[in-house]
């Protein structure tokens, strides 16, 4: 076998993205994308797939493109996975179906499958061909609580085999942390996931903005007018440190900043909706929303970004990529670093820390971070955006308490169907996994659709 | 869309919307918040609802006139609508087990305390009321009061109408005099809030606030209401708005208050001369 080297995608410079909230990526040419094609030599046991948590059957998709037939690599990854334009974008690839490519080690580098990925579902997008749903409709009412991925796909495939779908979003529009979390410049709101939500609602889901199940619409009313109901309702509640000074002015949730800046779209000079723009920020926190926070902080014209993790560089829990391209935007890395207190009177003027070194590893696995003794030392911040995790809203449980929920706040499910402890209730996503990936909360949504889908056929043949 | 049903305007500032959103008042309580974005472009803005009517499917709102989109709203008439309406959210006023609940609102704050005022006559419950503002023409809910209270107390700050001084004089009056008060419900600026929580700690009169903090999602995502309560941090929007006012930090909130200030002022003056106001 030919040692070819990977192709990657086209990425624009560091210096010249940070001016603007343009996407970083600009994905394949259709030459690189054939090239790139080229290089999957369609092992037989495809361990790629395995790698997927959907499943996706990528040698059967790259060997449509080898052959240029797109249209056959669209039908191949939508029978698994209904977003590849945003899976493409935004999965942890490395840690999926890439890792377990067989050129990964010695033949020039795994398959660039996301790049491939992005490549059809944009190609899909452009065509936009319009899905044609079961003819055969039946009388299944379902509803869906949240349209972040779990919920837009359980609405899909619902809708497709022919079942009446309401999707309820709390906010006024549509996406879950697709528009309010993930930045533009990873995922383009308006030609990405814009698109694929009008997609749906083109083949017939209806969405209902601006209600809020368990406040606006209660559970028990319903399930009086629905046959079954799927919650993706996310882990969108923020976790702050519990230091002195966290509610001081200019310190947010990431989830605040973040928030506003995608979908109240306050990077916009004339938007109603305000952000504060540091001019040297602190992200604590090292996981990919901390990567989101401090590179939009950067493009909101902070001179310094730090990033304030306390383990070390290897143990950062974002995507390598993220990382990467945090830091060829000139993002700071303060590892081994813990914040203990956020200065100031009323705004932020400073952060004290100390320093950590790592002990033995703890139960995770990972290297204990210790105090080193005698490091306390003040950063010079004048915001601080708190990225430590999230966990799922209580909102709808504190509303509806026949759902059942381990002691993380999250909802017990059938693992096989997602059925909560609630019969015709289902779940899946974050508010099932506690904050993970879109391509799970995605596995999700179709497994319910699929259990939903089963049902409705069992109840409508009786 | 909801469309604006009625409009009245109550004071120069003040502005009284009806708005139809049938399933908010389905579910709405005394001492919930409605969230609203006045046009497509529109920063999300939580406001009490200070009335609704669950036949007519009306949720009724009071709005002072502070910034961009409050003055954006005001623009708006009877007929027109607005983008966005949400709610209700927060968690009602549970002041049932109380039998002599004293309300007191300052200046909007009343658009607060009327529903439960409301709700506590429709239930025969004992309820007073002291109502203040800075003059008799920032005075809201006058009669609504009268017709919904065994006592109404209205002070103004100039004694341009009922009596003069601030709503904390009269409350220590009727304490002093021995009037029955088992619970104080107090909404209205911060500094309200806490000269009446300082004059009924030094009574050991229990006393509730609602906090009118700046929100963004409001379903508890975002932590923007944030505010410390006994010394914990409490989000407005999930775990109120109502807190036992002995225990709110309000020099924090009258901060986090002012946090966009500066910002806000600005862009309410491009807003006006958008409009050919200066």
């Amino acid at each position: 076998m030919v040692k070819t080297e990977r192709n990657n995608v086209i990425v624009r410079d560091g210096d010249v993205r940070i001016k603007d909230f343009a996407e970083v990526s600009e994905g394949f040419t259709y030459e690189l994308m054939k090239a790139e094609a080229e290089r999957c030599i369609n092992c037989k046991n495809a361990p790629c797939t395995k790698g997927c948590p959907v499943g996706v059957k990528i040698p059967q998709f790259i060997k449509c493109l080898q052959e240029d037939d797109l249209d056959g690599a669209v039908r191949a990854i939508k029978i698994d996975n209904n977003l590849p334009s945003i899976c493409g974008r935004v999965c942890p690839q490395e840690k999926q179906c890439e890792e377990l490519c067989v050129r990964k080690l010695k033949l020039g580098g795994s398959v660039a499958i996301g790049g491939l990925e992005r490549y059809v579902g944009d190609y899909a997008l452009a065509k936009n061909e319009k899905a044609v749903p079961s003819t055969i409709k039946l009388d299944y009412k379902v509803a869906v609580v949240g349209s972040g991925p779990a919920g837009l796909t359980c609405a899909a495939d619902c809708t497709m085999a022919g079942l009446d779908v309401t999707i309820y979003e709390a906010f006024h529009k549509a996406g879950g942390v697709l528009t309010y979390g993930i930045p533009e410049f990873r995922l383009p709101k308006d030609e990405i996931v814009k698109k694929e939500i009008a997609k749906l609602e083109e083949i017939g889901v209806k969405i209902v903005y601006n209600t809020v199940i368990g406040k606006t619409i209660r559970m028990e009313d319903l399930l009086e007018d629905f046959d079954a109901v799927f919650i993706g309702t996310g882990a969108g509640l923020p976790v702050f440190m519990n230091i002195p000074g966290e509610n001081l002015n200019g310190v947010y949730s990431a989830n605040e900043f973040l928030t506003r800046v995608n979908l109240m779209k306050a990077y916009l000079p004339d938007s109603d909706t305000p952000v504060f723009c540091g001019n040297s920020v602190a992200v604590c926190g090292a996981g990919n929303v901390a990567m989101d926070a401090a590179r939009t902080a950067k493009r909101l014209g902070a001179e310094h970004v730090f990033v304030v993790y306390r383990r070390g560089r290897d143990e950062m829990p974002a995507r390598a990529e993220e990382i990467e391209h945090a830091i060829e935007e000139g993002i700071e890395l303060k590892l081994l670093t813990n914040p203990t207190e956020v200065l100031g009177d009323t705004h932020v003027t400073g952060m004290k820390c100390v320093e950590m070194e790592l002990g033995a590893p703890d139960a995770s696995g990972r290297c204990r971070p210790v105090v080193k003794a005698d490091s306390e030392f003040v950063l010079d911040v004048d915001q601080v955006i708190m990225s430590i995790g999230t966990r799922p809203n209580p909102l709808l449980v504190n509303e509806y308490s026949a759902l059942e929920i381990n002691k993380w706040g999250t909802l017990v499910v059938n693992e096989e169907t997602q059925e909560t402890s609630v019969d015709n209730v289902f779940a899946g996503g974050d508010a099932v996994t506690g904050a993970a990936t879109v391509i799970l909360a995605m596995g999700a949504g179709k497994q319910a659709g699929a259990t939903i889908i089963a049902r409705a056929i069992a109840k409508c043949s009786k | 869309m909801n469309k604006i049903i009625k409009k009245r305007i109550l004071s120069e500032n003040v502005n009284e919307y009806v708005i139809s959103a049938p399933a908010v008042a389905k579910n709405a309580n005394a001492g919930q918040f409605i969230i609203l974005r006045v046009d497509n472009d529109g920063e999300r803005i939580p406001f009490t609802i200070a009335d609704f009517d669950r036949n007519a499917g009306t949720v009724t709102i009071l709005v002072q006139t502070i910034g961009a989109s409050t003055y954006k709203l005001a623009l708006l008439n009877e007929g027109d609508s607005i983008s966005d309406f949400v709610g209700p959210l927060g968690n009602p006023t549970d002041l049932n087990e109380f039998e002599h609940v004293m309300l007191v609102g300052g200046g909007i704050g009343s658009a607060v305390i009327y529903p439960q005022a409301k709700d506590r006559h429709s239930k025969g419950l004992k309820c007073d009321v002291i109502v203040g503002a800075r003059n008799y023409d920032l005075l809201t809910y006058e009669d609504e009061f009268k017709a919904n209270s065994d006592n109404l107390y209205v002070m103004t700050d100039d004694g341009s109408y009922g009596e003069k001084g601030f709503v904390t004089n009269k409350l220590e009056e009727l304490i002093k005099a021995g009037h029955p008060i088992d619970c104080v419900f107090a909404v209205g600026p911060v500094f309200m809030m806490k000269a009446v929580c300082d004059l009924t700690r030094q009574y050991g009169v229990h006393t509730v606030v609602s906090m009118n903090s700046t929100m963004v999602d409001g379903t508890g995502m975002c932590g923007c209401c944030r505010l410390t309560v006994g010394g914990e941090t409490k989000y407005a929007c999930v775990d109120g708005p109502e807190f036992d006012g002995h225990k709110v930090d309000f020099m924090e909130s009258v901060n986090r208050g002012k946090f966009y200030r500066d910002r806000e002022c600005e862009h309410y003056k491009k807003e006006q001369e958008k409009n050919g106001k200066n």
